[in-house]
């Protein structure tokens, strides 16, 4: 990248603190094979600042309990703690009420909860679902599965070279049994971002509903799910700087309203004879059990955390590192990046010619950097773009140029290795 | 970790640039199998002609990382001319060597195999085409060996 554009990118971000964000996560502070870990691995798992570590530790240290249940005082106190939570997610993708939040262990029980809960009770044998070629196994499976349980009918969007959705192969899709479309709001595999407005519009036009798998674009993208009136909007903490096990499934409250428990258990009940029993209110209905109580919470600190940066000064940063990142990857040999749609945020697929990922990956763990080498859970796309398996760096809101630069001259590296 | 060199050891390189008996079908192929993990993506058929209980000719195709690739080509110089009983040994030998570190003094080439031990993420690799010899050996077609 020429010196002009590294001056228009600072002048984007003019107040972004690399560094200091970087203080805040202790993960990143080690050494990996006598290697600073330059960790580009966050579109599996990013790590978590000391703000999330200490919300969670803070908590069991002092407040916790079981929550929704007890007189006592710490109860109370767990209460509105993993209550507050709830009211953080809200307010992050901006639901019009709490009772639209409800908390799952990731994105991949949010989906399930959806194929299971409004698909096996509303959908019908040949009812149709569209989903797309771009799609996590987390939104393949659940919906095989329902369709052997209900006998709908899955229909795929293909994809294109670059990576992005024909949208004229999706308009052919729309039949009258087409009743829910769901696809990603950003590719784990390519880095794509979807025209997620325009398909909504397509999709309510028809009175087809729409699940988004957010798991991806959280970290990257903010939303308002009001303005964006998708139906269903799943997503999991751990990508999102905070813990595993905890995640979020938004859904339209007249929707989960209508919408049969998922699981039964403690927690989702009003009152239960052997007879009968009456579900808890929305949100409790989904919530069977006791919860990821502490996940909740180090889920808010995390929101809480990139809220303090800001989500538009996150991506413009992880934007800059993206086009910096693809510049430098064309210097070397053999290099095909799988993914180059127009719209993209924070994911680097490729290949190396003669280099098998998992060659690449391990080359570069000696040089203490963490990439993901696989086919990413998406085996449909590396179909699609006929390789087994990509190398995959991901970009977070604490990676650097230097970082990247390491990266390049480990991909070198690699080259010289495999000969 | 020890150096990427104990890694990727000439021998391994060179095996993975120009496999042996790769892309190769012997005639009189009467035993063969597949091996695939998914995760990896690498995915490998082994042919074996066996006559009068001895590996006459032997054969791969498919494909993977340096490390799977290089351990089936080295596999296949390795096993042929052996009977059925000396190969099954041989696998038991380069298993241990790959699992456990245990070195058999004659083992020769395959010893360039010892470096993976290092790398536990990677044993994986190194041992499909030899799971995948196991099962050819006893001829079980139809059947998807995997080390993942």
């Amino acid at each position: 990248m020429s010196i002009r554009n590294d001056t228009v990118a600072r002048q984007v971000t003019p107040a972004y603190d690399v560094a200091r964000i970087r203080h805040d996560f202790p993960a990143l502070h080690q050494e990996i094979h006598g290697k600073p870990l330059v960790y580009l691995d966050n579109g599996a798992s990013a790590q978590k600042p000391r703000a999330v570590i200490d919300a969670i530790s803070e908590f069991y240290a002092h407040d916790y309990a079981n929550v929704h249940r007890a007189v006592h005082t710490l109860g109370e106190r767990a209460t509105q703690t993993y209550e507050a939570a709830r009211e953080k997610a809200r307010h992050f993708i901006n639901a019009r009420s709490p009772e639209e939040i409800i908390f799952v262990r990731g994105t991949t029980e949010a989906i399930n909860l959806v194929a299971q809960s409004y698909g096996r009770n509303t959908l019908r044998a040949g009812d149709e679902v569209i989903l797309t070629q771009m799609e996590h196994h987390s939104n393949i499976v659940p919906w095989q599965l329902l369709r052997e349980q209900t006998g709908i009918v899955l229909r795929v969007v293909p994809i294109d070279d670059s990576g992005e959705l024909i949208l004229d192969e999706l308009e052919k899709l729309f039949n009258r049994r087409t009743r829910l479309l769901t696809l990603t709001h950003l590719s784990n595999a390519l880095g794509t971002i979807n025209p997620v407005h325009r398909i909504i519009e397509m999709a309510h036009a028809r009175n087809v509903l729409v699940l988004l798998d957010a798991a991806q674009a959280v970290p990257h993208l903010s939303v308002d799910m009001q303005a964006l009136d998708c139906d269903f909007y799943a997503f999991s903490g751990h990508k999102l700087y905070g813990p595993s096990g905890i995640g979020v499934l938004y859904g339209k409250k007249d929707l989960l309203a209508a919408m049969p428990p998922y699981q039964g258990g403690g927690e989702m009940i009003r009152y239960v004879t052997f007879e009968k029993t009456e579900y808890a209110d929305l949100p409790c209905k989904f919530e069977a059990g006791t919860p990821n109580i502490a996940g909740a919470v180090g889920l808010g600190a995390a929101i809480d955390y990139v809220s303090g940066i800001g989500l538009a000064a996150i991506a413009a940063h992880e934007q800059d590192l993206l086009a910096y990142a693809t510049d430098r990857a064309a210097e070397v040999a053999g290099m095909r990046i799988v993914g180059t749609a127009r719209e993209k945020a924070s994911i680097l697929s490729f290949e190396l010619a003669g280099i098998h990922p998992h060659d690449i990956g391990t080359i570069l763990d000696s040089e203490g950097i963490a990439i993901r080498a696989g086919h990413h859970c998406a085996m449909p796309v590396m179909r699609r773009f006929g390789v087994p398996a990509t190398a995959r760096a991901s970009f977070g809101m604490y990676n650097t140029r230097d970082e990247i630069d390491a990266l390049i001259a480990a991909l070198h590296r690699a080259r010289e290795v495999i000969r | 970790m020890s150096d990427l060199r104990d890694l990727y050891e000439e021998v391994i390189l060179d095996h993975n640039r120009s496999p042996r008996n790769f892309l190769k079908k012997p005639e009189g192929t009467n035993h063969q199998a597949y091996g695939f993990n998914p995760l990896c993506g690498d995915e490998f058929r082994v042919y074996l002609a066996v006559e009068d209980g001895i590996v006459k000719d032997v054969g791969f195709d498919g494909a993977g990382c340096a490390i799977s690739t290089a351990s089936a080509s080295l596999m296949t110089e390795a096993v042929k001319g052996k009977s059925l009983e000396q190969a099954h040994a041989l696998f038991e030998d380069v298993h241990k060597l790959l699992t456990q570190r245990a070195e058999s003094s004659d083992l020769g080439k395959l010893a360039v195999l010892s470096g993976v031990h290092a790398y536990p993420m990677r044993v994986k690799c190194a041992t499909l085409a030899w799971h995948t010899l196991q099962a050819a050996l006893e001829n079980r077609q139809g059947e998807t060996v995997t080390t993942e």
